[in-house]
C-alpha cells in the first residue's frame, strides 16, 4: 500500500489547505461506491444478479466530487452506468443492491434492474439505458426549474460515446438557448464499449462540443476529486446565476469492462494497470488524508464502517424476496 | 478464514466454462484486481480478476478443465496472514441462497393468468354504460374545440403548458393554438426549434418532474424522430420505477393522410403507439370527441397520444357548451343504431363509415356504427356487444392492414364473441403501399364509402 503511494502522482489540486471533513466524506462515498461495485461483480459472477451490469470502478470521483457541489434538491439523471449516481445521491446500497438481484426490496420493485432505478426523494431520475436519451430528459427536468422559477440545477451525466448522439446536440442548443440551468458532465472514460474516443469523435477535446451554442465548457481531472468539486462549483454557480447551461468533460476511466461480458480486447492490460496503479481517485484521496495528518483510525474506521454496509447490503439483496408475481401487472398505468 | 473463488458467471447466458489457464499459482500474492486465470466463455474468453486479497493457497480445478458450472469453487485463497497449507479443501459446495420466491411453479403461473385473465374480463363486464348527456350545444369545428380545451385545461392547472414548433407567435402549423399565446404568454405557449427528438424528451423529463405538458408534434409523421423517448422515456419510466415515477404527458397533432402530401407526409400510426403498454390513445372524430378527449388527456396521470386529423381540423359538429364537459378515456361512442352489421371505425373514418351507413339504410340495411375514440384502451365491451347483436362485423380504417387496428379488434371479437358471428370479420383498410401524390392514386389507396358498402354486402 505504502509503495504504491510512492509511485502515485500527488494531489493535484491546488494545495491550499484540504478541509479535512469534505475529503473525508469524499473518500466515504468514493470507497462506498467501490466496494459496492466490486461486491455487484461478484454477485454477478456467482449468478445472482443477471443482464447487463456496468460497474463504475475507477469514476467514483467524478459523481462524488460534483455531488459536493450541488444541493439538496438539485437533481441529477444519468445513463446504465448508474450504480455510483445512486450511492452518491444518498439512496440506500440496500435497495440499489437489491435492485441488481431482482428483489421486491429494490428500488424498483425489480422491475427495472441495474440499468433502471429512480429516487424521487432523493432527485434521482435514472438510470436509462438508451445512449444519450437521458440528455434530453435532463433537459426537462433543468425546464422544470425553470418553468417553476426556482433556482435548483440539473446535473444530466453522459458517456464521451453518448456525445455523439443526434439528440446531444440538440439538447445543447436547447439549454442554451432557453438558458436552462443544467450542468453537462461527460464523463469521458476514453471508450465507448470496444471503441476508444480516438475512433469516435473526430475532435478530442469534447469540452468544446458546446461551443457553437456559446455554452462554455471545461476539461476536468476526473480522478481527483477535489478538481471535480472545484469546476463542478463553478459551473453549479453559473447554473444558478441564470446564466444557462454549462459543460464539464471529466477525464476518468473505467478500470472493469464495459459490462460484465467484456473481454476487453481493445486495450491493453498494462494501460489498466498504470491508470489503477497511478491514477486512483480513491487512493488519492487517502494519501492526501495522510499528508494531511489525519489520523489512520479515522481512515480505517470508515473502510470497516463501509465493508460493512456493503455486506449488509449484498445479505439483505440475497434475502429480500422476488416479486410477487401479481407485479407483473402492476405499474403499467396510473389510475386516472 | 480461507475464502472460496467461485467459477464466475462472465456473461448474461453463461452456465459453464472452460478454465483455460491459470495465470497465478499456489503460494502466489494475490491482490484484488489481479488477473488470475482465463476462462472461455460461450462467448469469448475472458480474464478472471481476483476481488479478494490473500495468497494463492489451492487451485481446485486444474487448467484445461472444459464444461466447468458456475459457481464451482476453483481456487482458495488465505486471509490476513493465514499459512498457505492450513487451508483445507472446500466442505461440500456452497450453493448459492435460493432466491425466496412469493409463489413458485404453478403457484406462480395461476397467479399471472388470474392476472390476465382479470385484465381481459374486466374489460368486458363493465356493461356499455349510456352516453352521458351534456345538455345544450352548439356548432364548433374540431380546431376550436381543441383550442379550447388547451385552454380551459391551462386555466385550472398551472402545470399545464403547450410545446412544439410553431405553436406560440405563427399561431400554430395548423392553427390549433390560435390565441393561446395571448393568453397564456410565452412560458406556457414555447416555441421550440425543429427539434423532435430534444423537445420530445425535455417535455418528458419535465413530466418526470412534475409538470404536465403538451406536446404538438407538426404532425404525427415527425414523431417517428423522437419514438424513442415517447416509448422507451414516456412509457416505460412508470413500471421500470416500480411505480415511482409517472410520465403526464400528452402528445397530440394531425395522423394519418391529409391531402396530396404523398407517402412521407401520410401515414397513420395508430398501430404502432397502440401497441405500447404504458400509453393512452385516443383518435377523435368530431368536435366533441376532439374536446372531450383532449381535456381528459391532459387530465390524465399518464402518457396520452391524441390522434388528430388535419382534414377533420375544418369540420363542424355540435359540441356541448357545458364548461365541465369532458369524455372518458376508454369508451367507444356509438353514433348510429343498427341491427343488420356493426362498423367499427376511428377518427376521420368515422364519416366514411356513416356515410356508407346511410348509403346501406336506403337500401334497407341497417348498420351499427362505433366511434372508438379510444384505441388503448379498447373499449371491446362496446364492440363485443354490438357483434351479439348484429352477428356481423366490418373494420374500417385508413391505415395498412397488416397487423393494424382492424386486425386487433377482429381478433377480440373472435374471442369473445366467435359463436355470435355469422360470418368472417371484414377489414376495409388503407392499401398496402406508401400513400402516392397523385390525386387519382390517392384516392384509390385510401378507404372511400363505397369500399365499405361492397365489405357489408359481402358478408350480408
Ligand atoms: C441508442 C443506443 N445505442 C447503442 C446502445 C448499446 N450501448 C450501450 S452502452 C454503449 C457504449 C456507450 O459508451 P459511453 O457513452 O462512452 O458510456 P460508458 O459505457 O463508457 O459509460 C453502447 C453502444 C444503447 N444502449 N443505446
Ligand atoms: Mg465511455
Amino acid at each position: 500500500m505504502a509503495q504504491a503511494a510512492e509511485t502515485r502522482k500527488r494531489g493535484r489540486t491546488k494545495e491550499k489547505t484540504v478541509d479535512h471533513d469534505l475529503l473525508l466524506k469524499a473518500y466515504r462515498s468514493m470507497l462506498l461506491i467501490r466496494r459496492f461495485e466490486e461486491k455487484a461483480g461478484q454477485l454477478y459472477g456467482m449468478g445472482l444478479i443477471g443482464g447487463f451490469c456496468h460497474l463504475y470502478i475507477g469514476q467514483e470521483a467524478v459523481v462524488v466530487g460534483m455531488q459536493l457541489a450541488i444541493s439538496d434538491g438539485d437533481q441529477v439523471i444519468t445513463s446504465y452506468r448508474d450504480h455510483g449516481h445512486m450511492l452518491a445521491t444518498g439512496m440506500e446500497a440496500r435497495g440499489v443492491m437489491a435492485e441488481l438481484t431482482g428483489r421486491s426490496g429494490g428500488y424498483s420493485h425489480g422491475k427495472g434492474g441495474s440499468m433502471h432505478m429512480f429516487s424521487k426523494e432523493k432527485a434521482f431520475f435514472g438510470g436509462h439505458g438508451i445512449v444519450g436519451a437521458q440528455v434530453s430528459l435532463g433537459n426537462g427536468l433543468a425546464f422544470s426549474n425553470w418553468y417553476r422559477g426556482n433556482d435548483r440545477v440539473s446535473l444530466t451525466y453522459f458517456g464521451e460515446g453518448a456525445s455523439n448522439q443526434g439528440q446531444v446536440y440538440e439538447s445543447f442548443n436547447m439549454a442554451a438557448l432557453m438558458k436552462l440551468p443544467t450542468v453537462f458532465i461527460i464523463e469521458n472514460n476514453k471508450y465507448g464499449m470496444g471503441t476508444s474516443v480516438e475512433r469516435a469523435s473526430a475532435s478530442q477535446d469534447l469540452s468544446k462540443n458546446g461551443a457553437p451554442w456559446g455554452i462554455p465548457g471545461m476539461q476536468v481531472d476526473g480522478m481527483d476529486v477535489l478538481a471535480v468539486k472545484e469546476a463542478g462549483d463553478q459551473a453549479v454557480a453559473h447554473c444558478r446565476a441564470g446564466k444557462g447551461p454549462f459543460l464539464l468533460e471529466m477525464k476518468t476511466y473505467r478500470y472493469r469492462g464495459h459490462s460484465m461480458s467484456d473481454p476487453a480486447k481493445y486495450r491493453t492490460r498494462e494501460e489498466v494497470q498504470m491508470m489503477r496503479t497511478q491514477n486512483d481517485c480513491i487512493e488519492n484521496a487517502r494519501h492526501r488524508l495522510e499528508e494531511a495528518g489525519v489520523e489512520d483510525k479515522a481512515i480505517k474506521a470508515i473502510d470497516d464502517e463501509v465493508k460493512a454496509t456493503i455486506q449488509d447490503a449484498a445479505d439483505f439483496a440475497q434475502s429480500s424476496p422476488e416479486p410477487d408475481p401479481s407485479e407483473l401487472y402492476t405499474d403499467v398505468l396510473l389510475e386516472a | 478464514m480461507a475464502t472460496q473463488i467461485l467459477m464466475p458467471a462472465l456473461s448474461p447466458t453463461m452456465t459453464e466454462g472452460k478454465l483455460a489457464k491459470w495465470l497465478k499459482g499456489v503460494g502466489d500474492e494475490v491482490k484484488a484486481g489481479d488477473v488470475i486465470a482465463e476462462i472461455e466463455t460461450d462467448k469469448a474468453t475472458m480474464e478472471v480478476e481476483a476481488v479478494d486479497e490473500g495468497k494463492l493457497a489451492r487451485i481446485l480445478v486444474d487448467e484445461g478443465t472444459e464444461g466447468v458450472a458456475v459457481n464451482t469453487p476453483i481456487a482458495m485463497l488465505t486471509s490476513n496472514g493465514e499459512d498457505v497449507s492450513a487451508v483445507a479443501a472446500p466442505a461440500p459446495k456452497a450453493e448459492a441462497p435460493m432466491p425466496k420466491v412469493a409463489a413458485e411453479g404453478a403457484d406462480a403461473k395461476a397467479i399471472a393468468e388470474q392476472g390476465a385473465k382479470g385484465q381481459r374480463a374486466a374489460a368486458l363486464e363493465a356493461a356499455p354504460a349510456p352516453e352521458k348527456d351534456w345538455g345544450p350545444t352548439k356548432p364548433i369545428t374540431v380546431r376550436e374545440a381543441l383550442r379550447d380545451a388547451m385552454a380551459l385545461e391551462m386555466r385550472r392547472d398551472g402545470d399545464v403548458f403547450l410545446l412544439g414548433e410553431e405553436v406560440a407567435q405563427y399561431q400554430g402549423a395548423y392553427k390549433i393554438s390560435q390565441g393561446l399565446l395571448d393568453e397564456f404568454g410565452p412560458k406556457r405557449i414555447i416555441d421550440t426549434p425543429i427539434t423532435e427528438h430534444g423537445f420530445a424528451g425535455l417535455a418528458v423529463g419535465a413530466a418526470l418532474n412534475g409538470l404536465k405538458p403538451i406536446v404538438e408534434f407538426m404532425t404525427f409523421n415527425f414523431a417517428m424522430q423522437a419514438m424513442d423517448q415517447i416509448i422507451n422515456s414516456a412509457a416505460k419510466t412508470l413500471y421500470m420505477s416500480g411505480g415511482q415515477m409517472g410520465c403526464p404527458i400528452v402528445f397530440r397533432g394531425p395522423n394519418g393522410a391529409a391531402s396530396r402530401v404523398a407517402a412521407q407526409h401520410s401515414q397513420c400510426y395508430a398501430s404502432w403507439y397502440a401497441h405500447v403498454p404504458g400509453l393512452k390513445v385516443v383518435a377523435p372524430w368530431s368536435s366533441a370527441d376532439a374536446k372531450g378527449l383532449l381535456r381528459a388527456a391532459i387530465r390524465d396521470p399518464n402518457p396520452v397520444i391524441v390522434l388528430e386529423n388535419e382534414i377533420l381540423y375544418g369540420h363542424t359538429f355540435d359540441c356541448p357548451v357545458d364548461d365541465d364537459f369532458i369524455v372518458p378515456i376508454g369508451k367507444a361512442k356509438i353514433e348510429r343504431a343498427g341491427s343488420h352489421v356493426t362498423l367499427v371505425a376511428f377518427s376521420i373514418m368515422v364519416g366514411v363509415a356513416m356515410k356508407a351507413a346511410e348509403t346501406l339504410a336506403e337500401q334497407g340495411i341497417e348498420a351499427e356504427v362505433i366511434n372508438l375514440r379510444s384505441l388503448r384502451p379498447l373499449d371491446t365491451a362496446a364492440i363485443v356487444a354490438s357483434v351479439k347483436k348484429t352477428n356481423r362485423l366490418v373494420t374500417v380504417e385508413e391505415g395498412w392492414p397488416y397487423a393494424g387496428i382492424g386486425a386487433e379488434i377482429a381478433m377480440q371479437v373472435i374471442e369473445h364473441a366467435f359463436d355470435w358471428l355469422d360470418a368472417p370479420p371484414v377489414r376495409v383498410h388503407g392499401i398496402d403501399v406508401p400513400l402516392p401524390y397523385a390525386a387519382n392514386l390517392e384516392k384509390l389507396a385510401l378507404p372511400q364509402p363505397e369500399w365499405v358498402i361492397d365489405a357489408v354486402k359481402k358478408i350480408i
